[in-house]
């Protein structure tokens, strides 16, 4: 155990592991957040917190980390190198880990160009590669980045994302690779859209045996409507939606169940690909079907570890 | 070289307003190269400063001259006296120009007349691209000459991110990913174990993030010069 929590347990255990996600507000008030919550409270191991997600100033994602650990549960904190340097990074990780965050997830970000200050200085002294490493240093061998030992040892479950949306196709194994060797125990995917491209990284992937060596966890998101489909289509970077699936919708009488059950369809073809060991699954401003989704895709109850 | 652009007209037109007699002075080495600050821009402008004037009926004096270079103080030197007989001397040169000309002249009152874009270089007629970004520790010889701390909009150092599309930056479809570019290359000379490396976090003390920085070759300094 790297750090004991509920979804190192749950993906060490074996168990299909589900994690859900919050996007925190753009205010100090989380009485929404915190509804919604409650309701995944017994659907999800853990709980992925955004970090200023496409680089919109929201509350900090420690910050609800430690809200929801009074809460009674579990957090993966994500942080990216956008918006702070690896002085902060490092002061931030042992912050969050002083709170009793747990489970840590390292990105890049999206580019502040996306976001509410266009005019940001963005930051990336390091990159998501970089800081994984570092953090894992911080963890293995109690040094920081640069050099200076940790006066205590530090308990953390770290992840990494991964998108086999993105290319160089051929590069995104390679990268996964050196995720893992950077640090990663869990990796989360982009959501995934395109379940064919996904089985091909998948072959990838179980060629070098890398799903043995990190736990590939699959993004999935639940289209509310049409217009969310065609905007993630055109606008959101990093995501395939092929026609097909555009077409479906556009056919079906009922656009949110037709979207509950492609999301739920396509967990349960994730649970058939080998190595494939849990889901993430991200109901952006459609929080409230996590749980018709864990329950309908056959993931209710959760294993209490 | 140095890509720099003219600052909008009516930006120029407002700093310049309280003089009536200006100098605009251009510069004959990268902004002229880069079709922004050299005599042939130096006299547009001031023809512009000119029948704006007249506009306005509002009496001006104004005269468009260049020299070599307004980074080094030999050049200046060339024009010393003449700038001296204007109330305000509008530089057509790069940041550096307009602050070694301020530093060399003092007495002088120096506005710019351009925006100092990046370094550079023209890839077709009227396009230039950003190319060094300075840091102070090149790594092309890992990348095969395509530089990601400039090209990558994150300046990443371990491969492309998750936003790269169809050899594309998620930022704009205008522009390339670096990392797509530099992935291709190495393939193509069978070096792509480079990119299966951990780089590890680049010391940026080395680029403007370690403070001004400057250059002393005790080799080629004169003994003038030299601190005893």
């Amino acid at each position: 155990m790297l750090a004991g929590s509920n979804l190192e347990k749950v993906i060490n255990s074996g168990h299909f592991a589900v994690t859900g996600e919050l996007g925190p507000p753009k205010s100090a008030d989380l009485t929404q957040l915190k509804e919604h919550a409650e309701a995944m409270r017994d659907y999800v191991d853990a709980f992925n917190i955004t970090d200023n997600q496409t680089a919109i100033v929201r509350t900090s994602s420690i910050g609800v980390a430690g809200v929801l650990i009074q809460m009674g549960l579990e957090p993966v904190v994500q942080m990216t190198v956008r918006d702070r340097n690896r002085i902060a990074l490092q002061s931030d990780l042992l912050g969050a880990v002083a709170l009793g965050v747990k489970n840590v997830l390292c990105l890049s970000g999206d580019h502040q160009k996306f976001g509410n200050e266009p005019g940001a200085k963005g930051v990336f002294d390091i990159d998501s590669m970089q800081l994984l490493k570092a953090f894992k240093d911080m963890r293995d061998e109690g040094k920081f980045i640069g050099g200076e030992k940790l006066e205590a040892p530090l308990q953390v479950y770290l992840g990494a994302v991964a998108n086999p949306f993105a290319d160089p196709f051929e590069y995104r194994v390679d990268r996964l690779e050196k995720k893992i060797a950077a640090g990663a125990s869990f990796i989360q995917t982009q959501c995934i859209f395109d379940i064919e491209r996904f089985k091909r990284w998948m072959e990838l992937v179980r060629e070098r045996g890398l799903h043995k060596k990190v736990a590939i966890l699959g993004g999935v998101t639940p289209i509310k409507s049409l217009g969310a489909a065609k905007y993630m289509k055109n606008n959101v970077s990093g995501i395939i939606i092929p026609d097909e699936l555009i077409e479906r919708l556009q056919g079906a009488a009922n656009k949110k169940e037709e979207g509950l059950k492609i999301a739920i369809e396509t967990i349960q073809q994730l649970k058939e690909i080998e190595g494939v060991a849990g889901v993430h699954i991200m109901a952006i401003a459609w929080e409230e079907v996590v749980p018709e989704i864990v329950e309908r895709a056959g993931l209710y109850p959760r294993p209490k570890l | 070289m140095i890509i720099a652009e003219r600052k909008p007209l009516e930006e120029i037109f407002g700093m310049l307003a309280p003089y009536g007699r200006i100098a605009v002075l251009g510069c004959g080495t990268c902004v002229t190269v880069c079709m922004a600050g050299g005599q042939k821009e130096a006299e547009e402008l001031a023809a512009a400063i000119s029948i704006k004037r007249k506009k306005d009926k509002q009496d001006v004096a104004v005269e468009a001259f260049t020299i070599e270079r307004q980074c080094e103080y030999e050049f200046i030197d060339q024009v010393a006296e003449r700038l001296k007989k204007f109330d305000v001397i509008l530089s057509l040169a790069c940041g550096v120009g307009v602050q070694t000309l301020v530093e060399h002249m003092p007495e002088l009152l120096v506005l710019p007349g351009l925006n100092t874009k990046f370094m550079g270089y023209p890839t077709e007629q009227g396009v230039w691209a950003e190319r060094c970004l300075g840091c102070g520790d090149c790594v092309l010889h890992m990348t095969q000459g395509i530089c990601p701390i400039t090209r990558c909009a994150k300046s990443l150092l371990n491969g492309p991110c998750g936003g790269s599309s169809e050899g594309k930056c998620e930022i704009s479809k205008d522009t390339d990913c670096a990392w797509h570019l530099i992935h291709d290359r190495l393939s193509r000379l069978n070096r792509l174990d480079v990119l299966k490396e951990i780089q590890p976090p680049k010391d940026w003390s080395s680029s403007h993030h370690g403070g001004p920085r400057t250059i002393v070759r005790e080799d080629v300094r004169l003994a003038s010069g030299k601190q005893s």
